[in-house]
């Protein structure tokens, strides 16, 4: 279980998030601006405070705290068991895809990381890019390596953030589904951010959904997205979608 | 040709080189990666020896390494003998005269890595350390090879600092730039040719080879 009150500043944009994400899928779903990456980077760790950008508030995970700015604590990225995939890739440019998703499998003897490589690549669907090279592999192809990357080490939370933009909706459903049963095998929690109502409801997930950086409800994709599934429904009638 | 200042000059950027780039590297990761106002500081006493006219900066060290100042008696009484007009002290002159010219393509190297990398490799659990050595000293190879080649190549042709802090002894401090000073001030501009010549090619060739190499060629198509 995920707790989480944060109250963070970055530039003229301010984010004050209160929730308790239960479910095993949740759907930060928001329009671009709304806070989501924002929302994502805090949990994983990466927006730590400046003295220009103040940002207070709690998080745990499972009962663990991994931030929490009144103890002054606040667990580094590599320490919280949680991983961030993001639509932009960012494979490593010198290192071939097997070599980027072994880079977070330190702990294990070659045989054991060249077996979890192949089983990540395999889960993906990118086995047949072991030795490619991040500048010749499509955009839909990186994000697939990104993926494997990301899932590698074995997190406890795994966040997304819009990390199948670059794929077709087959492709991306088809993962997804692949992703999701992975998860729920190793009892990983996901918290995805999209902007895709198609994505949020696609998934029988809790939808937190995000404006201006504020909270504006929590529940089944169903009843949070009552407004955005109706506007759906009438562009596919008027065959404007 | 002074063959023996050739090869004290050759020994002297080598050496210069080498213990620029292990402290160049963690200072510049340092310079981009660090928080704190006090990094504007530190960027600024690094940068200093590139404004400073090398003769005041060889005078500040002949003075700071000589037996006016605690530090250059500690030293005298450690080593035995003192910094001042000998081939280390010339090699701790240049390292501070030259740290500039590899810190600052460096900084700007690693300045320009995608901050996303860096991101990633921290998510993978990448400390400072592997940080550095795996993702932003390959990314930014083509930098390291500027902060290779520019403080080897500037340390060769070093004049003020090396005549301040060193002199001219033979085999111990007389470098090329020395020599070419010496004949020119005796009126043998025969030889002054031959020498400014062999400087010219040194850095020609050291720098065509640089230029040519595949990283540089590639980096430049894509």
């Amino acid at each position: 279980m995920l707790e989480l009150a944060f109250n963070a500043r970055r530039g003229s944009f301010h984010l004050q998030v209160e929730c308790r994400l239960a479910c095993d899928w949740t759907v930060i779903f928001g329009h671009s601006g709304a806070g989501k990456s924002t929302l994502l980077r805090l949990l994983a760790g990466l927006g730590r405070a400046r003295r220009s950008e103040p940002a207070n508030g709690r998080v745990t995970f499972n009962g663990n705290a991994l931030t929490d700015t009144e103890r002054s604590l606040w667990l580094a990225p590599g320490h919280r068991y949680t991983s961030l995939v993001t639509q932009q890739p960012a494979l490593f440019p010198h290192l071939n895809a097997a070599a980027n998703v072994a880079y977070g499998l330190r702990g294990l003897d070659r045989t054991r990381r060249n077996a979890r490589v192949d089983e990540m690549l395999e889960l993906v669907g990118a086995t047949d890019l072991a030795f490619m090279r991040p500048q010749d592999l499509s955009g839909g192809q990186a994000q697939r390596v990104a993926l494997a990357r990301a899932l590698a080490p074995g997190p406890r939370l795994l966040l997304l953030d819009e990390p199948f933009s670059a794929l077709d909706g087959t492709a991306s459903d088809a993962l997804l589904s692949r992703l999701q049963n992975w998860l729920r095998e190793g009892n990983v929690q996901a918290v995805m951010a999209t902007h895709d109502v198609t994505d949020a409801l696609a998934t029988s997930a809790e939808v937190l959904l995000l404006r201006e950086g504020r909270l504006i409800a929590q529940g089944p994709a169903a009843e949070v997205l009552t407004v955005e599934r109706e506007r759906l429904r009438e562009r596919l009638r008027t065959g404007n979608a | 040709m002074d063959w023996q200042a050739f090869a004290l000059s050759l020994r002297l950027a080598t050496a210069t080189t080498i213990i620029l780039l292990a402290i160049a590297v963690p200072l510049s990761a340092l310079l981009v990666l660090g928080r704190g106002r006090w990094l504007a500081a530190l960027e600024a006493v690094v940068t200093l020896p590139m404004v400073l006219p090398p003769t005041v900066l060889g005078f500040f060290l002949l003075v700071l390494l000589g037996p006016r100042t605690v530090i250059g008696r500690g030293i005298t009484a450690l080593l035995g003998h003192p910094l001042a007009f000998s081939f280390d002290g010339l090699v701790i002159g240049s390292v501070i005269y030259s740290l500039p010219f590899a810190v600052q393509p460096l900084v700007a190297g690693f300045a320009s890595v995608d901050t996303a990398l860096v991101d990633a490799a921290r998510l993978l659990g990448a400390g400072p350390v592997r940080l550095v050595l795996s993702i932003l000293v390959p990314v930014a190879r083509r930098s390291l090879l500027a902060a290779i080649v520019l403080p080897f190549l500037h340390t060769v042709g070093e004049f003020g600092v090396v005549l301040m802090l060193g002199g001219d002894i033979p085999g111990a401090t007389r470098t090329l730039s020395i020599v070419l000073y010496n004949q020119v001030e005796n009126f043998d501009y025969a030889a002054a040719d031959r020498t400014a010549a062999i400087l010219l090619a040194l850095s020609v060739f050291a720098l065509a080879a640089i230029y040519s190499t595949s990283v540089n060629r590639g980096a430049r198509r894509a």
